[in-house]
């Protein structure tokens, strides 16, 4: 049969019954559009519960000294003196499993401007501080590599002293607080980080660099802590066993010897975080899973309806001299034509019905290349095949037999 | 007769249906020969047989047994794709319901046989289609789609869709089975016109008032021929058709 005529038979089928047409495109378009859309607020979730539980921090790393046991005596973590700038250089250079590492050092003490004052935290770190505690500079500038050198006295202040000890609206940038009775420049804030998993207000804080604090508040030689976020969330027990193994390098210490630290990892987060992201896999599988079923089911039906209904047609078209295949190949052009068609169709109602959800609802959306290729390939699919099936079958029916079918 | 005037010679021919545990022996064992130009009314009382022969010489059923040469080659051998073949070359066949395409018009109904024979353009088509529809007399009716017309119409169509592509003979299974008394004469008076042009024409009915305007007479009993005779005082439709006016005209 000739390919021009196969065409024209087959467009001619689709016009002679444009309803029947109109409502098999429909189950493909709608089928596509679903798929589309459930994976579309599915993945959208996930990701948000995922990135708004990964800011809690779960890649955070902390290595402090460990207490340890003088004659009998307890003492107190400050007292030992295990930690210094160069373990932190130590794990920067040679640590493969880390994004960022910084020296943590603390004080706390009365912050005055004028005559207002308020008692706050000091913090500070490198660099990276500022990175690996998840700060976000809001106004002016975080301090730099130079003044981390210098131990300059320059801070970086939270929102909540920004509040009280300026009040509302005003600019702090450039002016000088006194901390402890040091003056200190201040040379930015940080957002608004609300308070943290222990209910602290994690905004009433103020960052100047470790050395700063080391050398001019302090005065201690040796750090409090080092902070590390890790590479990958999901590999936090090696990355913990690789930290272990280079800082017990970089404190010679000998098999026989215990750790002079302790390393700490957000374990309750993480094993939070992977529960819920186990589950959010299977829900959104889940739901992939069962709208395809459902809208693959629904395309189904209609193809296979509309290919049975005309099995006397078929067998019309037998009897006039058709060859089953050229029967066969009519079908399955019509089913390709309405599934790519609807298809295509279903592909763009997805985008706009998961856009209205994403802009009416709030939702968070996320449509991916996968999700889209996987629903056309396989509602396209299922409308192909169960195009094809039926008319597989009615056109290998004795031309008599296909004409008798009620 | 020569031999090469033979168009359909069957043998023997036997044809079996399975219902359950069941055998229904539709045909028990036919010897039939129709030349070219016969026109044959194919008879007998319901359940006889007539259909499932027509069905089988129309190469839309297999016989159970026996041979059938048609146009020279022997069907039971060939496979689905050549009776494919052979009804699109050399057969046309007319339903008692019609059978066309609805929403489609009488042209594209017409043309529809030959779309599936590659060896004729689309022009030729276009030509053939129009002359069978001229020889059927719905010239004006062309453009019109076929559930929009009567029964007669449609019937007209349906055999101007049978003789498109030029076939060795013509099989109508109880073509008038669904008109009244005057289009069913009108029909004959076609078929009896394109018999006159040299078309064969095989042609089940049960009525005998239709089977007067044929030529050959056979009828059938239990799935055998008891009858094969020529028309006695055959008609002529065309004249069957003007005394039913005269009848009209004295019934009012
Ligand atoms: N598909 C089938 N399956 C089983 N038996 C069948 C089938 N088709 C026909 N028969 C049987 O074969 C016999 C002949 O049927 P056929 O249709 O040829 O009769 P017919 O002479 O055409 O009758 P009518 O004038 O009523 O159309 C009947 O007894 C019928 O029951
Ligand atoms: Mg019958």
């Amino acid at each position: 049969m000739k390919l021009i005529n196969l065409f024209k038979i087959a467009i001619a089928a689709i016009k002679r019954n444009k309803m029947r047409s109109f409502l098999t495109m429909l189950g493909i378009v709608i089928g596509v559009g679903a798929v589309i859309t459930m994976l579309a607020i599915g993945q959208g979730s996930n990701e948000s519960i995922k990135s708004s539980i990964s800011s809690m921090g779960t890649n955070l790393i902390n290595v402090m000294p460990a207490s340890m046991n003088r004659g009998g005596v307890q003492q107190g973590r400050t007292a030992s003196q295990s930690l210094e700038e160069k373990d932190v250089y130590y794990l920067q250079k040679n640590c493969t499993l880390i994004d960022a590492v910084s020296p943590e050092m603390r004080s706390s003490g009365q912050v005055v401007f004028g005559s207002k004052n308020w008692p706050t935290d000091v913090g500070g770190g490198n660099e990276d501080y500022a990175v690996i505690k998840k700060y976000e500079i809001a106004t002016g500038r975080f301090y730099t590599h130079q003044e981390i050198k210098s131990a300059a006295k320059v801070c970086v202040l939270g929102q909540t002293i920004v509040k009280n000890v300026f009040g509302e609206d005003a600019d702090p940038i450039g002016q000088s607080i006194r901390f402890n009775n040091i003056p200190f420049k201040v040379i930015g804030t940080f957002k608004e980080k609300g308070n943290n998993t222990f209910g602290q207000d994690q905004d009433d804080m103020i960052l100047m660099p470790y050395s700063t604090i080391m050398k001019r508040i302090t005065r201690e030689t040796h750090l409090r802590s080092i902070v590390i976020s890790a590479k990958y969330e999901d590999k936090i027990t090696e990355t913990s066993t690789e930290i272990e193994e280079l800082l017990r390098q970089s404190h010679k210490l000998k098999e026989a010897e215990d750790n002079d630290f302790d390393i700490r990892t957000q374990e309750e987060l993480i094993s939070n975080f992977s529960s819920i992201s186990q589950m959010l896999l299977v829900l959104l599988g889940s739901i992939s899973a069962i709208s395809l079923v459902v809208g693959g089911i629904g395309i189904m039906n209609i193809m296979y309806v509309s290919v049975t209904e005309r099995t006397r047609e078929i067998g019309l078209r037998l009897a006039i001299g058709g060859k089953g295949k050229d029967i066969l190949m009519q079908f399955l052009l019509e089913a390709i034509l309405l599934s790519v068609i609807g298809g295509l169709i279903g592909v763009l109602l997805g985008y706009i019905v998961s856009n209205t959800i994403e802009g009416i609802m709030n939702w968070p959306i996320l449509i991916t290349t996968d999700s889209v290729l996987l629903s056309f390939i396989v509602c396209t699919f299922i409308g192909v095949f169960f195009g094809w099936y039926p008319a597989r079958k009615a056109s290998a029916l004795d031309p008599i037999v296909a004409l008798r079918h009620e | 007769m020569s031999n090469n005037n033979k168009i359909i010679e069957i043998k023997q021919l036997h044809k079996n249906y399975e219902v359950g545990d069941e055998t229904v022996r539709a045909l028990q064992g036919i010897d039939l020969t129709i030349n070219k130009g016969e026109f044959v009314a194919i008879m007998g009382t319901s359940g006889s047989g007539k259909s499932t022969l027509l069905n089988i010489l129309g190469c839309l059923d297999r016989a159970s047994e026996g041979d059938y040469w048609l146009d020279g080659s022997n069907v039971k051998k060939l496979k689905k794709n050549q009776l494919a073949e052979i009804r699109s070359a050399k057969l046309g066949f007319v339903f008692q319901s019609y059978n066309l395409l609805p929403r489609t018009t009488a042209l594209e109904n017409v043309e529809l046989p030959l779309l599936y024979n590659p060896s004729v353009s689309s022009k030729l088509r276009r030509e053939k289609a129009e002359a069978a529809l001229v020889a059927v007399g719905l010239k004006d009716r062309m453009k019109h789609l076929s559930n929009q017309m009567s029964g007669g119409q449609q019937q007209r169509v349906a055999i101007a869709r049978s003789i498109v592509n030029d076939p060795v003979i013509i099989l109508a299974d109880e073509a008038t089975g669904n008109l009244d008394t005057r289009t069913s004469f009108e029909i004959m008076a076609l078929f009896q016109d394109l018999n006159e042009k040299g078309i064969t024409i095989g042609f089940v009915t049960h009525e005998s008032d239709i089977a007067r305007f044929t030529k050959r007479n056979i009828v059938f009993r239990d799935g055998r021929i008891i009858k094969d005779i020529e028309t006695e005082n055959r008609a002529r439709a065309i004249e069957a058709i003007r005394e039913l006016k005269n009848e009209d005209y004295l019934l009012n």
